[in-house]
């Protein structure tokens, strides 16, 4: 079993998105984590999801998203060049200054900005690989986690190359 | 100005379509009311499950698209079952129903439904128009997608204030769909075809197992050919029967649970299988890892997501059965003929034949090859669901394709009788039989109603045997005899028709089924047969679920 990258090109129709979900859940795939906006080409969106399963299994989820007529392309990205990014916001215990100051600075070290500072907490942005944000987490763990958003996994393919649609013939 | 009903009925007009199986009801009364005058037929049936059956008979019997309308709410929601019947089975059928306005959507209005929703993994499409300008597209592109690529249902939700809407300049349909997600893939690959080619002429022991693709794709006759020119057997499945004639000398029949024993040892020790359109499903393969061990696998499928689904393919073939089995033909000539083969088959088709005690009482495999034998294996066969079904299939001597219509993926029971009065408006000359059960005729017994009132001659033989009978035979195999709620009490199904106006008769003896069978092919009108059969009866041979195919029950001893 492994994470796999999928990135999907669909219609910007109504439905598409419950249409993609409720296929990952009756096939029995489980989704790890779905982002969803709209991309480069007009009334299109990509999806990409990332689910875990063995090669075989991931290539009948495929086979399977490309039945669906709103789906345009689906590209699984796991094993190809690419660059991945999640964001997340943390809303973290800072009672006291000490607890305060020690925040600050690791988020500096994480390269994370502090978007919102209360007069018991503060608020953190980070963006990042899911490792990066998993320690950042686990760090900030120590002072009290008040609330934790994460987005989605999104990825990009390195260089010259993009996940695009066929042209009609 | 046109309203929307009125841009649907031109839409359906235009799409061929010429009847319309249907229900009526508050949401589709502005639909119902431009039926009134339109030159389309509407068939009124007496459940909405009915009419999607009969719209499903209707597809497969003709190979054209089959249309039902429903009113929202219950009238959707009863479509449900025969719309998975009919993705199970990838039979083109449009489902239309009608919906709550677009102001009240989402609001749990009176009969509101999201039939959307609901139907979204067993439609292969489907549409809520809430704008009647698009509907005219929308009816062009949902018939192209029930009947392109693999076959399927597609359903069109219709708000009534869309259906009323006055449009002013509708926007036509497009001559051409095109669809950016949907490209279907035909033709084969041609390396793919050759390399196909290549394993094919080296194998010793070929069989061609050929399944439901080759009857959508019309492709028997290009099967029969390849079979004939290269000498392999075909087997097919519950869902291909027909493709190859029951009396060919290469026909080994159905494989499977319930399939000949010859079939079940040819696949076991076969060395190569020409697969078409099949699905490898578990059915036929019963343990996946002892199906066809020995054989290198040539899969053709027009859908992608088959090939290597259930068991791997050494050549995956995506195409449409009938192109890639021609561009086969088209370089082959002949081949050496592997003897001992052909040979080894015809010894196991000796040797193992079907069979059935054919002692005193009255027996459901006598009935049907009697049927078969005055109907000269012609006629539409339409068969129910459990025992009825496996005896139909395995006594009927099939010969022409879109003959046997069955509900083999979802089992539906209830499917036949309303499948066969679709099938009688498909092709009105044939002599339509629904072979029924007990259990599977009471599941739709108010189509007695449709029959009766169109005077439509659909024939149901009942095999009566007061138990629901497929069941029962699981619990006598399986579970210790304990017939746990499967014992049905004794219906006067003669009485019933009778009550309906319909002509009808008890059969209790051997004798008496030729003539009797015989009243119903002449009669004019629809005829119920209560056969009385042997309560016990089992149907074999019988592959228990997930053992090896070749390890039958009630077979011969090897």
């Amino acid at each position: 079993m492994k994470a796999h990258m999928l990135s999907i090109l669909v219609e910007n129709r109504a439905g598409v998105l419950s249409r993609v979900a409720g296929l990952f859940s009756r096939r029995g795939f489980n989704i790890e984590s779905l982002a969803v906006g709209v991309c480069e080409e007009p009334n299109m969106s990509r999806i990409t999801v990332v689910a875990y399963g063995d090669d075989a299994q991931i290539e009948q989820v495929k086979k399977q998203l490309n039945k669906l007529i709103d789906i345009v392309k689906v590209s699984d990205i796991t094993y190809r060049d690419h660059v991945a990014r999640e964001l997340a916001l943390i809303k973290v215990n800072a009672e006291t200054g000490a607890s305060r100051a020690e925040i600050m600075q690791i988020a500096t070290i994480f390269r994370a900005k502090i978007i919102d500072v209360g007069t018991r907490t503060v608020v953190l942005e980070v963006t990042g690989d899911s490792e990066k944000i998993d320690a950042l987490e686990k760090l900030l763990r120590h002072y009290g986690i008040k609330e934790l958003v994460r987005t989605g996994r999104i990825a990009i393919l390195r260089g010259l190359k993009t996940v695009k649609s066929q042209k009609p013939e | 100005m046109k309203t929307g009903a009125n841009i649907l009925i031109e839409s359906l007009a235009r799409e061929g379509v010429d009847i319309i199986f249907g229900y009526p009801g508050g949401s589709v009364l502005p639909i119902y009311d431009e039926l009134y005058d339109s030159s389309i037929r509407h068939i009124l049936m007496r459940h909405e499950q009915a009419a999607i059956h009969a719209a499903d008979g209707y597809a497969r019997a003709s190979g054209r698209v089959g249309v039902c309308l429903a009113t929202s709410g219950p009238g959707a929601c009863n479509l449900v079952t025969g719309i998975a019947t009919a993705y199970m089975d990838s039979v083109p059928v449009v489902a239309i129903t009608g919906q709550v306005p677009t102001s009240m959507l989402g609001n749990d209005a009176f009969q509101e439904s999201d039939i959307t929703g609901i139907t979204l993994p067993v439609t292969k499409h489907n549409y809520l128009v809430k704008d009647a300008n698009e509907l005219a597209g929308v009816v062009r592109e949902a018939f192209y997608i029930a009947k392109t690529g693999r076959n399927g249902p597609v359903l069109i939700d219709l708000p009534k204030d869309v259906n009323t809407d006055l449009v002013k300049n509708p926007v036509p349909a497009p001559d051409i769909v095109s669809l950016r997600g949907y490209q279907p893939t035909y033709r084969g690959h041609a390396r793919q075809i050759e390399r196909a080619i290549q394993l094919l002429m080296e194998a010793e022991r070929p069989i061609i197992y050929a399944g439901g693709g080759v009857i959508a794709s019309g492709a028997s006759q290009e099967l029969v050919e390849i079979a004939e020119r290269l000498l392999l057997p075909v087997t097919s499945t519950l869902m291909g029967l027909g493709c190859i004639p029951c009396d060919h000398p290469l026909n080994l029949g159905m494989l499977g649970m319930h399939g000949t024993e010859y079939a079940n040892f040819a696949v076991t020790e076969c060395d190569f299988m020409l697969a078409v359109g099949v699905r490898f499903d578990d059915r036929v393969t019963g343990k996946l890892e002892t199906f066809a061990p020995h054989a290198k696998i040539v899969h053709i499928d027009i859908d992608p997501a088959e090939i290597g689904k259930n068991k791997p393919a050494d050549v995956p073939i995506v195409g449409d059965a009938k192109t890639v089995l021609r561009d086969i033909l088209a370089r082959v000539s002949t081949r050496d003929a592997a003897s001992p083969w052909l040979q080894k088959i015809d010894a196991w088709k000796k040797n193992h034949p079907l069979r059935y005690n054919d002692g005193d009482g009255l027996h459901p495999q006598f009935i049907i090859q009697q049927l078969s034998d005055l109907l000269a294996g012609e006629g539409i066969i339409v068969s129910e669901v459990g025992q009825n079904q496996m005896w139909a299939a395995q006594y009927y001597c099939f010969r022409h394709p879109r003959q046997w219509l069955s509900s083999g993926g979802l089992g539906t029971m209830g499917y036949g009788f309303p499948a066969a009065i679709g099938a009688h408006f498909a092709r009105p000359d044939e002599q339509v039989f629904d072979i029924a059960g007990d259990g599977s005729f009471q599941m739709n017994i108010q189509e007695l109603g449709t029959v009766a009132h169109y005077n439509i001659p659909v024939r149901i033989a009942i095999l009566n045997n007061m138990y629901l009978g497929m069941v029962r035979q699981w619990q006598e195999l399986f579970y210790d005899r304990r017939y746990s709620y499967t014992e049905l009490p004794s219906v006067d199904f003669v009485k019933i028709a009778q009550a309906y106006g319909i002509e009808g008769m008890r059969v209790e003896s051997r004798d008496e089924v030729r003539p009797a069978l015989q009243a119903a092919i002449d009669a004019e009108g629809p005829f119920v047969l209560d056969f009385r059969i042997e309560r016990e009866e089992n149907v074999f041979p019988m592959v228990p679920a997930g053992a090896a195919i070749n390890e039958m029950i009630g077979g011969h001893q090897q």
